[in-house]
């Protein structure tokens, strides 16, 4: 060979999660091509983030300082028990229509075809977004607490039904067999071998739902599915910022609250 | 060379880890700190490095006052000092050529450190390391991948690789099987010879230190009870380094505890010992 | 309810003592009570609960079946709604980094770092993306840019968060190992903690990517662009056929993003 070339000179890549530097540099060019798309699509302009942060300095100076008049007081509280109140209802509602759509999405359990009638029932339930479900509600049975009861229901079987079937495929078998041993019925089997094993589960489960509900029972009334998301938009539409924020200001205090006390009584629970 | 003069370590516990330990490591020296567990080796060998900030005294390698250097240069003197640990302490998602490369972090800056961008010689280095070690063909393994021996040869190639002063080896066989201890010690061994290397190294298993140690040390609560050769550490000096029982005459016991605060060395100024 | 009740009266077996009786009567009895007086102070109409089920079968024949013509039409807002989601995470991703680094308390320089990491990530998480768009609407106009904003500020509470957990969990031997090589810290970040935090991160964002893309289907509800805007405006006008098609449409790409999320998480682990 004509060129001089050193023994044993090694070299060394670092790894990389791609098959070489080429694709690489195509994935690479890609992301950025599409960074640069969607910033161009969503129109993010200097100017606008100026105009922005003007406007933002006016709204933080009309929010403050929150207004908690009597009225407004007044308001907040009627807002606040109804988005509790929905809450509670709710999943009281929505727990007791997971029960059945659990077992049969418990794959050791169900036969076939319910176990895929369950999994599609928690699929849809799981698909759409709180607000879109209490947009359809509100359509359907007309503005109010029924539409955010029916919509956080609704919601609270694809959450519930979904954890819970896959606790209950994860049950000890050996305990069923255990009662099957000593003679025990179907019934008897479920009773005594199942659901021991599950309802600890299904009360923790159940309180943390009812802290999930009340973050979208405050919120489904923005499309008028009842509680206090209503009064907020209304503080907006209204310009009465300062209302506004003593409205959110009381909502992350009962968001607050309720993920204290829940994870409190399930750590009692358990 | 390596000097460590009265190292004292009190934890925020008002745990007393060292109480004036002083010991050199000179020249290609292979000396073993042994003792039962809790008696200050770890805390030792961090103090030295100075991964544990110590309460007193001094350090010195190679001229340099390690224990006075502001926090900010210790970057610089810890690349003299190689450090192989117990539970091997690799960074378990990188490769192995990569965790060999990190010994020699100290000498690029951080742009080349995260292309992982290491001079040529560096990896030619690494690559006659992971030879040297028979790990030859493993470069683009993940560490998780490999067995406990496998893993401290990567953790030996690491310490290698940054052609230190001296070696501090802490613990380096406890998490594995006698079998592989005696592999792996004979080779961290090997190499330092070839390479002279001084090595400080910390292990609680009495046959390997006297085996692969020139000079071995015996601590005990924080304080140098023993020092001398594998064949002056004889079964009484053992037992006394380990369960503080009384030892004949003519051992070569250094210092002792202070009787108020170990009782059961009073046995020893009872054999005259001390006198 | 498991009594063996024996001929002699010392062998009485039952399953709880009276006070853990107690206490689980109490408790039943006061969620039913909550449950009663819920029920009476939301002052239901009943007559609606009657007429419930009969207005969604019509609301469902009416939009049966879906108005394939428009699904052209919706095609521009989808993209939007999906660029939303990538920006707003991207946004989220940025602004977490700091935020978790401040909230692990193995990394936080000190107390009061510690506790504003934490109020940053309350405030965000407790706050509904709903909530956000309103309020960026007001200061930024209707459109996408709100809802990019929305969404990463609401997402980086979740996300710094998760990543402030898998900071503190890292493996605090494979740092010291990196520190003893003589690396600075920010060499030590790139070498001994990054590595370590890297599969927890790739999955927290690609999982809160998956959420965001059903949050960008519904802040056009309130005028934060995407998807959600034509929803509304197809609602209002009681196009029936193309709701539809978008809420199809919607499951579509929600079921995407839930393949591609679940398949990144198990790619880098």
């Amino acid at each position: 060979m004509a060129t001089h070339i050193e023994p044993e000179r090694r070299t060394w890549e670092p790894p990389t999660a791609f098959a070489n530097k080429t694709v690489k540099w195509i994935v690479y060019a890609v992301i950025v091509v599409f960074f640069l798309w969607s910033a161009w699509g969503v129109r993010i302009s200097f100017d606008r983030l100026l105009i922005g942060l003007e406007s933002g300095a006016n709204l933080i100076q009309s929010m403050f300082p929150p207004d908690f008049g009597p009225r407004q007081l007044n308001l907040i509280r009627i807002g606040m028990i109804e988005t509790v109140a929905m809450a509670i209802v709710a999943t009281v509602i929505g727990v007791v229509i997971s029960l059945p759509v659990a077992f049969m999405a418990a794959e050791n359990i169900a036969p076939k075809p319910v176990y895929a009638v369950g999994r599609f029932l928690i699929s849809v339930s799981r698909a759409f977004h709180e607000l879109i479900v209490a947009i359809i509600a509100v359509k359907a049975v007309g503005f109010g607490a029924l539409a955010g009861i029916l919509a956080l229901s609704f919601k609270t079987v694809g959450f519930f039904a979904k954890l819970l079937a896959e606790d209950l495929e994860d049950i000890d078998e050996g305990q069923i067999e255990a009662i099957r041993a000593v003679g025990g019925s179907r019934g008897k089997v479920l009773l005594y071998g199942m659901i021991p094993q599950v309802i600890p589960r299904i009360v923790g489960l159940t309180i943390y739902r009812w802290d999930i509900n009340i973050r979208h029972s405050t919120i489904v009334g923005i499309v008028g599915a009842g509680g206090i998301g209503i009064t907020l938009l209304n503080s907006f539409d209204r310009y009465e910022y300062d209302f506004a924020l003593a409205v959110i200001i009381v909502i992350v205090a009962i968001v607050l609250g309720a993920e204290v006390l829940s994870a409190v009584l399930r750590r009692r629970v358990q | 060379m390596l000097s460590v003069i009265d190292l004292e370590k009190t934890y925020e516990t008002d745990e007393e880890a060292l109480r004036g330990v002083s010991l050199e490591v000179s020249d290609n020296a292979i000396v073993a700190m042994i003792g039962p567990s809790g008696a200050g080796k770890s805390t030792f060998i961090r103090c030295v490095n100075r991964l544990v900030e110590p309460s007193a005294g001094t350090v010195w390698l190679d001229g340099v006052e390690v224990t006075a250097l502001p926090q900010d240069d210790l970057p610089e003197v810890r690349r003299d000092m190689g450090m192989i640990f117990q539970e091997f302490n690799l960074v378990e998602r990188l490769t192995v050529m990569e965790n060999v490369l990190s010994g020699r972090l100290g000498y690029v800056n951080v742009w080349q450190a995260y292309r992982r961008k290491f001079a040529p010689e560096d990896i030619k280095r690494a690559y006659e390391l992971l030879e040297r070690v028979g790990l030859k063909g493993y470069e683009n393994v993940r560490a998780d991948k490999l067995s406990g021996g496998q893993r401290q040869r990567v953790g030996i190639a690491r310490a290698v690789i940054q052609r230190p002063k001296i070696l501090l080896v802490d613990e380096p066989t406890s998490s594995l099987d006698p079998e592989t201890s005696r592999v792996v010690m004979a080779l961290l061994t090997d190499i330092a010879k070839e390479d002279n290397i001084p090595v400080l190294i910390n292990i609680h298993e009495v046959s390997l230190a006297e085996e692969f140690s020139e000079r071995i040390v015996g601590l005990r609560k924080g304080k140098i009870v023993f020092e001398g050769t594998p064949a002056e550490l004889t079964e009484g000096v053992r037992d006394h380094i380990y369960k503080g029982s009384p030892i004949s005459e003519d051992s070569p016991v250094k210092e002792t505890v202070s009787t108020t605060e170990v009782p059961n060395l009073r046995e020893i100024d009872r054999a005259g010992i001390r006198g | 309810m498991m009594q063996a009740a024996a001929t002699d009266d010392k062998y009485v077996w039952e399953r709880y003592d009276s006070r853990q009786r107690l206490v689980r009567y109490i408790a039943v009895l006061a969620t039913a009570v909550a449950v009663v007086i819920s029920w009476t102070l939301l002052d239901i109409n009943y007559s609606y609960v009657a007429t419930a089920p009969r207005e969604m079968n019509d609301l469902f024949s009416r939009m049966y079946p879906p108005n394939l013509a428009y699904t052209g039409e919706i095609v521009a807002p989808l993209i939007e709604t999906i660029h939303i989601s990538i920006l707003g995470t991207a946004l989220a991703v940025v602004l977490s980094l700091p935020v978790a680094w401040m909230g692990a308390n193995n990394t936080t320089p000190n107390k009061a770092t510690y506790s504003l990491g934490k109020f940053i990530i309350t405030v965000s998480r407790s706050v509904n993306v709903i909530i956000w768009a309103l309020i960026f609407v007001i200061v930024f106009g209707p459109g996408a840019l709100s809802g990019v904003l929305a969404v990463g500020v609401r997402s980086i509470g979740f996300m710094s968060k998760l990543l402030a957990e898998s900071i503190e969990e890292i493996d605090h031997g494979q740092v010291e190992a990196v520190v003893a090589t003589g690396a600075s810290s920010l060499k030590t970040v790139i070498y001994g903690v990054i590595p370590q935090v890297k599969p927890a991160f790739v999955g927290i964002t690609t999982y809160r990517w998956d959420i965001n893309v059903r949050a960008s289907t519904i802040i056009g509800f309130v005028g934060a662009g995407g998807i959600g805007m034509e929803l509304t405006t197809s609602i209002n006008y009681f196009r029936w056929a193309n709701v539809l098609t978008i809420l199809l449409t919607i499951l579509g790409v929600v079921i995407f993003s839930e393949v591609f999320s679940a398949y990144m998480r198990r790619k880098v682990s």
